[in-house]
């Protein structure tokens, strides 16, 4: 039975809730699809994870193992494809809990950097899991600055060889998933020489562990880089290489080749590879950010309308603790940002679909744009992301802090995304970078991408709001966050044009910058945010009472934005401190609209109870029996106390006898 | 923990809680029975008083503590499933006994919370007593070395005398007798959460050392074209991550003393029946312990985040911090409900001063309001002239800041209650304004001590240092909150030299930024961390300590055996 302060949300809610769920999903069908789906997964006992929280690095590792050999078994039986509309939804359903995601990455790189022969013969092999590949690009001293990677690949003549070294102890790859242990290949980044001249990073096949007894090859050595804050379940690994040779066609040669004179071979461009960068970079957003996001919030908050705590007022029962105006403001603008995402990731799917197309037909005009797009964007919204978990987690008081809620691993996984696939300070430099050339084509009346064409008129302005109400107009709050960006991008730009007047080399202005800049590119991507869920809004015309509370929350991320960093609204004056007391004032009356909506948001979001994994999240709230249940399983709980026997027992009773 | 710093330990809580309140609330013939058996580790004991569905609340506890004159015994039960006990730690499977907190019955009446010590396990067994059920409530984001325990207890029935009797008492027919005064619990929350300010310093102090000097052994990218790679605390972005956070350390860990030393101070009054400085002590401690566990924890994050992937790896060490510290948000005193005790507190006092009176202590500020008070209505700018190099200068500056949130929180609060809200409802509407005004408050605070400090320090090179980094701590908390500033009208001609002298202070610590780590002196042992080694040697270590990964104790992992080989064979 579901508990009645739970229930009771549930029949007050402005809108269907189901209705809300199909929009989500892009249409009921692929709602259908998506639990049909999810309860395949969900009912085959192999791929439980209920006993996750108690496991350990070791037992997590084989887990992994076990269900991805089971999924391939799985999706035979059920005739799904890696290509086909389910996949997907396999991997929400799994919670990504599983091995072999650098395989997946190793397949990827032999299809983007590898010549038409080599994906006929290694493609084939790893798709039918005849090796597991794993992807070696990182090492212990270099991440994000890949032109830094210290590995080397010598060509040798004599037997049209590579010859592949790690030179010093910074050189050693380090973090690739799946390489610990389970890998038997990988694809190694080296610095490329060829007759003692070096041709840069080139990616190299190299086998490094055998296929019959999976022993190490000669000159490999290879590990689990150990326990990190999440990813128990993945063998994030190292890998040494001494003398290890292989042949000339393992170097990956869709756009380079050295041929067997040694004479390098440059062909083809290199920007579709480029393109592959930043569709991965946008693919996470919904994976690893949106949806962790909209798990956290579904947990905290219903949560938080169980837990009573302290009265609101005398002799009546204790309050729900979402009744509290701090709680509400903790917790409602953290939904309202994972719906914001979730609109924005539409936005840059249709964005990049136009963009591929587009390069298909060897018109590269949108890669600058799309790539400032997904460098920017990712790094937006995983930082915002991982903070907007994190409060969930406090929000939760002590019982957040238990794994058994499901928010300490939810944490540590989604910041995590802040590091991977570029660390976001750098990405957020190139963004600006963007940013920073457009504003000054812009302003020498030259074309910019039609997202930048606002950088052209900046002017001064001021923000015409009279009441209150006034900032519940999309247009003046859209308004506000355009002339902030467009503010914080142009006085950076004329600072660093002002260095660099003033004699001081261009990089150091530019390094003297970096701060601004960071600031501005987070500006411009949060503006775009605004702007994309107001537009998402006003097309909902159709559904009255969805497109109700979406405004709201709409409006609920905007001013939340604004009165979290008042600073940059009031600097120039563009927003008055007499309008700011407004801003407050309306943001603080939306939480008190939104919180009688706060759980059929969530369960709109349709996460069955063993994808949450929490006791404190559950769809029918019976929160305290469930922690009551799990904590029973502890494995500390079955057996007999070990630390009792050994240290606990003789203290005790040397005690006891010297008494 | 007690014996490890940083580090906590099963038997913490009987070192921490259970020892001391036997000392502070037991009579001496309970200390007779108890103490010298627990100091001698006889009995390990633990203090449960967190219940599953309620925490810092105390008042809503559930558990109950019935007196039966017949037998002389108290009944205890956990009537519900949210009154379990849930969270103590060492109670899962170390503690043998444990002071339990429970609403006392008497003669048929709820007496409120008390303190009963409660046997739980078999002397000499081990195992749980009959109508005891205690266990693990299973693993957590942090503190694994800790069995955090629950407590079910079905009419467990305890001797009268086991009820702590120095204050309040149960006669052995049923009559309660009161307690002379509830502020002296005070006390103890008082020094406890002091604890915290200073853990709030020392590990941020430690997450600091390590991305400090990591950020120094690593090279990465480049800066000037056809140059080496630089350490990454060249780097603008980095420095601007890192040492607002250490100026941050250094001004929490002056803060944590002041604390201490004005708790020792006041608890000397105490004990001369003085209590005139305790609320404001322990308004100001419960917003200081929220203030500065926030900011840690959050800082602590940054430092990891500046360590990229490797912050990540449990060998850096600053997971292992994080984990251990973030609790502190929501123990002893959940932060946002510390945050409005003390916004209670600063309410009261500028409601004295709107009434013609005047405050004393850290409030005094809301003293010029009064003066101030011709403006009706609306909450003006007043233009304050700010030097943005002198300390003194920027503590009137947020001092104008809190005083202006303070009085806009009153206000408003005052317009919910002119609207006929009622007294609780209008304190709700108005809570995320209450929340500012404390936080402003606390913050003004931290930079008076931050400053005040300077004058002590006899070194001139040291003081020199230490006035960088109490500029860049302040100067960097406005810009992080211009919004605030700027209302106030601080600033209104400095504005545009702020953010270059925050960057300036960057450049001026950079030199002093791997010594002013070393300063804290933490030994590699305790840092626990291989990026943060003091030899720096941190690639061949972290490679010596990947070794160790249980995942490497064979060559081959036995889920090859048991998964991948079938599948490979079978495709």
């Amino acid at each position: 039975s579901v508990n009645p302060d739970l229930a009771s949300e549930r029949q007050t809610a402005s809108f269907s809730v189901e209705k809300l769920t199909a929009w989500l999903d892009g249409g009921a069908e692929h709602t259908q699809l998506r639990r049909a789906v999810v309860e395949a997964i969900e009912r085959d006992p192999v791929f439980s994870r209920e006993n996750q929280y108690f496991q350990s690095q070791n037992e997590r590792y084989e887990e992994a193992v076990k269900k991805a050999v089971h999924l391939q078994k799985k999706m035979h039986e059920m005739g799904w494809t890696e290509n086909g509309p389910e996949f997907k939804y396999i991997y929400r359903a799994l919670s990504g809990d599983i091995a072999f995601l650098l395989h997946r990455i190793f397949i990827r790189s032999i299809s983007v950097l590898g010549s038409d022969k080599q994906i006929a013969k290694w493609i084939p092999l790893a798709t039918r899991y005849q090796l597991i590949g794993s992807y070696a690009q990182t090492e212990l001293g270099h991440g994000t600055y890949l032109q830094g990677l210290k590995t080397t690949a010598v060509f040798d003549i004599t037997t049209q060889e590579f010859i592949l070294n790690t030179p010093n102890i910074s050189a050693i790859k380090w973090w690739p998933g799946d390489m610990g242990r389970s890998a038997t290949h990988t694809v190694v980044f080296a610095q490329l020489y060829i007759h003692g001249k070096c041709y840069g990073v080139h990616p190299f096949i190299v086998q490094i562990r055998s296929l019959q007894d999976h022993s190490l090859c000669p000159g490999i050595a290879a590990g689990d880089i150990g326990p990190k804050m999440n990813f128990q379940h993945t063998d994030n690994g190292y890998l040494l290489l001494q003398n290890v040779r292989v042949p000339r066609e393992n170097m990956l040669s869709k756009f380079c080749e050295v041929q067997p004179d040694g004479t390098y071979v440059r062909q083809g461009s290199q920007k579709i590879n480029y393109f592959t960068m930043t569709t991965v970079r946008i693919s996470l957003i919904s994976d690893e950010v949106v949806i962790p996001l909209m798990k956290a919030c579904t947990i905290a908050i219903r949560y938080s309308v169980v837990r009573r705590q302290s009265k609101l007022k005398p002799g009546e029962q204790e309050a729900k603790i979402l009744d509290y105006q701090t709680q509400q403001e903790k917790l409602l603008p953290q939904l309202a940002a994972a719906y914001a995402f979730h609109f924005i990731n539409n936005y840059l799917q249709e964005l990049f679909n136009r963009g591929y197309r587009e390069i298909q037909r060897k018109n590269f005009n949108m890669l600058p744009e799309l790539h400032a797009f997904s460098s920017g964007f990712k790094a937006m919204v995983t930082q915002y992301g991982t903070s907007a978990v994190e409060i969930c987690l406090r929000a939760c008081g002590g019982h957040g802090y238990s794994l058994l809620s499901g928010l300490p691993s939810l944490y540590t996984k989604i910041l995590a995304s802040c590091i991977y696939e570029g660390e976001n300070t750098i990405l957020l430099l190139q963004t600006a970078r963007f940013l920073i050339k457009c504003f000054t084509a812009a302003s020498t009346g030259q074309p910019v991408p039609p997202s930048v064409t606002y950088l052209a008129a900046v002017t001064p302005g001021k923000c015409p709001a009279k009441t209150k109400l006034d900032f519940l107009s999309p247009d003046i709050y859209t308004e506000a966050y355009q002339h902030m960006a467009a503010r914080l991008i142009s006085s950076t730009a004329a600072k660093l044009h002002d260095l660099i007047q003033s004699g001081v080399k261009k990089h150091d202005a530019w390094n003297q910058c970096t701060v601004q800049l960071v600031q501005a590119a987070k500006a411009h991507c949060h503006y775009i945010t605004v702007k994309n869920f107001a537009e998402t809004v006003e097309k909902l015309e159709t559904q009255a009472g969805i497109q109700k509370i979406m405004k709201h929350l709409c409006d609920l991320f905007a001013l939340h934005g604004i009165f979290s960093n008042a600073g940059v609204f009031l600097h120039d004056g563009y927003i008055s401190g007499a309008q700011m007391d407004m801003v407050t004032a309306s943001y603080l009356d939306l939480l008190a609209v939104i919180r009688k909506d706060a759980v059929p948001l969530v369960d709109a979001f349709d996460f069955t109870d063993k994808t949450l994994n929490s006791a404190l999240g559950s769809y029918d709230g019976q929160v305290y029996q469930r922690l009551y249940e799990w904590a029973q399983k502890s494995p500390t709980n079955k057996q007999t106390n070990p630390a009792y026997k050994k240290y606990l027992k003789p203290l005790l009773h040397n005690t006891l006898s010297k008494l | 923990s007690f014996v490890h710093r940083g580090r906590p330990e099963p038997l913490d809580l009987h070192l921490g809680m259970f020892l001391p309140t036997l000392l502070t609330q037991a009579t001496p013939e309970q200390q007779d029975r108890f103490f010298m058996p627990a100091w001698n580790l006889e009995i390990i004991g633990t203090y449960a008083q967190t219940e599953m569905g309620h925490g810092t609340h105390l008042r809503g506890l559930e558990t109950t503590a019935t007196y039966d004159p017949a037998t002389q015994e108290f009944i205890l039960n956990s009537p519900t499933v949210t009154s379990i006990k849930w969270w103590p730690g060492g109670l899962g499977k170390t503690s043998n006994h444990a002071i339990v907190l429970a609403q006392l019955y008497t003669q048929g009446q709820c007496k409120g919370l008390h303190a009963f010590i409660v046997p739980l396990r078999q002397l000499g067994t081990h195992e749980p007593l009959p109508g005891i059920t205690v266990g693990d409530i299973g693993p957590k984001f942090g503190y694994d070395e800790m069995d955090n325990g629950y407590l079910k207890m079905d009419n467990f029935r305890i001797p009268r005398e086991n009820m702590l009797m120095k204050y309040a008492q149960v006669e052995p027919d049923g009559t309660y007798v009161k307690p002379l005064s509830d502020k002296l619990t005070y006390g103890t929350m008082v020094f406890i959460r002091s604890l915290i300010v200073g853990d709030s310093a020392r590990s941020l102090s430690r997450a600091c050392t390590i991305a400090i000097r990591y950020s120094a052994v690593r090279h990465q990218s480049e800066l000037k074209p056809g140059e080496p790679e630089p350490q990454i605390l060249d780097y603008q972005t980095q420095q601007y991550k890192l040492f607002p956070l250490l100026a941050t350390a250094y001004a929490f860990h002056f803060v944590g003393a002041y604390i201490k030393h004005t708790y020792h101070r006041i608890s000397g009054d105490i004990h001369k029946g003085d209590l005139s400085e305790l609320p404001e002590l322990h308004a100001l401690t419960a917003g200081l312990k929220a203030f500065t566990s926030w900011t840690a924890s959050a800082g602590i994050e940054e430092c990891r985040m500046a360590c990229g992937g490797h912050g990540y790896s449990r060998c850096s060490g600053i997971p292992d911090i994080y984990v251990t510290f973030t609790p502190s948000c929501t123990y002893e005193g959940e932060n946002t409900v510390m945050m409005l005790q003390t916004a209670r507190f600063i309410v009261k006092s500028y409601t004295q001063v709107s009434s013609g009176q005047q405050v004393t202590g850290m409030v005094s500020y809301l003293n010029d309001l009064s003066r101030q008070r011709i403006q009706p209505q609306h909450v003006a700018a007043r233009s304050v002239a700010v030097r943005i190099n002198d300390p003194l200068s920027l503590v009137e500056a947020y001092k104008a800041r809190a005083s202006r949130l303070v009085e806009a929180a009153a206000k408003n609060l005052q317009a919910e209650l002119n609207h006929r809200k009622s007294k609780e409802d209008a304190w709700n509407r108005t809570s995320v304004d209450l929340v500012r005004a404390s936080e402003a408050h606390c913050h003004y605070v931290i930079v008076k001590l931050f400053a005040a400090k300077l004058a002590e320090i006899s070194n001139a090179a040291v003081r020199a240092v230490l006035t960088e980094l109490c500029l860049l701590y302040a100067l960097y908390g406005i810009s992080k909150n211009t919004g605030d500033f700027l209302q106030v009208g601080v600033f209104l001609q400095h504005f545009k030299s702020l953010e270059p002298r925050v960057k300036e202070l960057l450049a001026i610590i950079r030199p002093n930024a791997v010594a002013l780590v070393d300063s804290f002196d933490f030994h590699d042992v305790h840092l626990g961390s291989v990026l943060g080694r003091y030899d720096g040697n941190v690639y061949e270590n972290m490679f010596e300590w990947a070794k160790k990964s249980p995942l490497n104790k064979t060559e081959v992992h036995e889920s090859f055996h048991k998964h991948l080989k079938s599948m490979q064979s079978k495709l």
